[in-house]
């Protein structure tokens, strides 16, 4: 199981070793931890809740996409659902390539495709309210096709 | 029948984490439209929609027993 959805903390090594191979000259891994200060605004935690099923495939769709785009990519990425508390990991992607740029650039591309199709949402605590975020089109989708170039470098 | 889920903002506007309609025959923008103006959703406009956790598009036409999801702007990472 390369792509999960956890309610538990998530344990990075264990999505590391799903992408260890013979072939790798290089893993990187994207830890995504939860922030306390968002444009000046204190959160207390967050609350991340996903639509399960269609969450993992869609994950399972970025690692198709990411073989597809880089050579001998191995894939694997756990995002965590649940009450988060600040410093806590949200999500771990874990990519492994030949050579380390492909694995520096899928990496980046998995996260950026998570924040556009996989349907997981957010929702911030503050010490004077809370709010889903992502309600207010913040997001772009791209449901079927990929994103073009200039998505990826905003 | 079909199985409709509502997620995140949706679902509080909604008050449920879903509904049972018939709404086999109908687009998914006529769904909207009645659902919007049956439980109060507001936002369904910037929401994309899946049936059968596949996204789709607003003319695609509903089958009896496909589950379809009300998805907004997602935001996780």
């Amino acid at each position: 199981m390369n792509y999960e959805i956890a309610k538990d903390p998530i344990n990075v090594q264990s999505v590391i070793d799903k992408v260890v191979q013979r072939e790798a000259g290089a893993i990187t891994t994207f830890i995504g931890t939860v922030r306390e200060l968002t444009k000046g605004k204190k959160t207390l935690y967050l609350i991340y809740e996903a639509y399960e099923p269609m969450a993992v495939k869609k994950l399972e769709q970025i690692g198709t996409e990411i073989q597809e785009r880089w050579n001998g990519a191995e894939v694997a990425i756990t995002h965590r659902v649940g009450k988060l508390d600040i410093t806590d990991i949200a999500v771990v992607i874990a990519v492994s390539t030949p050579h380390r740029n492909d694995a520096y650039e899928a990496n980046r591309y998995a996260i950026e495709r998570i924040k556009e199709i996989v349907p997981i949402w957010k929702k911030e605590h503050w010490e004077d309210g809370e709010e889903w975020i992502g309600n207010q089109l913040e997001t772009v989708s791209y449901p079927t096709g990929k994103p073009e170039e200039k998505d990826l470098n905003e | 029948m079909n199985k409709i889920l509502f997620f995140a903002h949706l679902r509080d506007e909604a008050g449920h984490e879903s509904v049972e309609i018939e709404a086999a025959g109908k687009t998914v923008a006529e769904l909207k439209e009645i659902v919007a103006e049956k439980y109060g959703v507001q936002k369904l406009d910037t929401s994309m929609t899946a049936i059968n956790e596949e996204f789709s598009s607003n003319d695609e036409v509903i089958k009896e027993g496909d589950t379809i999801a009300f998805i907004p702007p997602v935001s996780g990472g």
